[in-house]
C-alpha cells in the first residue's frame, strides 16, 4: 500500500466508519466461534438428523450463563478491589 | 476475486476504488470467518465421528460427518443469535454507555 488514493475527506470517514463497523462485526463472529466451540462440547452428546428442543434451549442457556459468568467475575474483582482499597 | 489482487489504486474513479476497498475487506472477513468456521468442524467432527481412526473413512463414518457439519452450523446460528440478542439487550439496558 505506497501508493495512497487521494480519498477526499467524506470518502475517508466513510472508509473509517465502515471499517469500524466491520471490525465490530469480526468480534462478534469470532466470539461466536469461542461460544460455538465451548457450547457445542456441553450440550451436544450425539449428532441426530436436526438439533432437537433440548440441545437448543441448552445452547442458548450456555451462551447466556457463560456471559453472567464473564459480568459476575468482572463484578467480583470490582469488589475485591475496593474493599482492599 | 484475482481482480482485487491487482488494482491499481493511482488514477480512476476514487468512488468506485472506495467500493473495491470495501468489497476486498468484506471478502477477507468471510473468508477469515469461513476458514475459522472449517477448522472447528474438522476438529469437533473428527472428535465426535472418528473415535478409532481405521484404513480409511468408512461410509458410516462419512454419514456422521455429514450430520455433524450440519448441526454444527446450526448450533452456530443458534448461538449467533442468542449472542447478539444479549448484546442487543445490554446496550439498551446501559443506555448506551457501553458502547459494545
Amino acid at each position: 500500500m505506497s501508493q495512497q488514493p487521494q480519498f477526499s475527506e467524506q470518502e475517508q470517514r466513510e472508509l473509517a466508519s465502515f471499517l469500524e463497523a466491520e471490525n465490530a462485526k469480526a468480534r462478534i463472529q469470532q466470539t461466536v466461534h469461542t461460544l460455538t466451540d465451548t457450547c457445542w462440547d456441553k450440550c451436544i452428546s450425539k449428532v441426530n438428523n436436526k438439533l432437537d428442543r433440548s440441545e437448543e434451549a441448552c445452547l442458548s442457556n450456555c451462551v447466556e450463563r457463560f456471559l453472567d459468568t464473564s459480568l459476575f467475575i468482572v463484578k467480583r474483582l470490582e469488589d475485591l478491589r475496593n474493599s482492599a482499597v | 476475486m484475482s481482480d482485487y489482487a491487482n488494482y491499481n489504486l493511482g488514477g480512476g474513479d476514487l468512488s468506485s476504488k472506495k467500493q473495491e476497498v470495501m468489497e476486498q475487506v468484506r471478502g477477507e472477513l468471510a473468508l477469515a470467518n469461513a476458514q475459522e468456521l472449517i477448522n472447528k468442524i474438522n476438529e469437533k467432527c473428527y472428535l465426535k465421528c472418528v473415535p478409532k481412526p481405521g484404513s480409511r473413512l468408512d461410509s458410516g463414518e462419512q454419514a456422521c460427518l455429514s450430520k455433524c457439519m450440519d448441526r454444527y452450523m446450526e448450533a452456530w446460528n443458534v448461538i449467533s443469535r442468542s449472542y447478539v440478542a444479549r448484546i442487543q439487550r445490554e446496550s439498551q439496558n446501559q443506555g448506551m454507555s457501553g458502547g459494545l
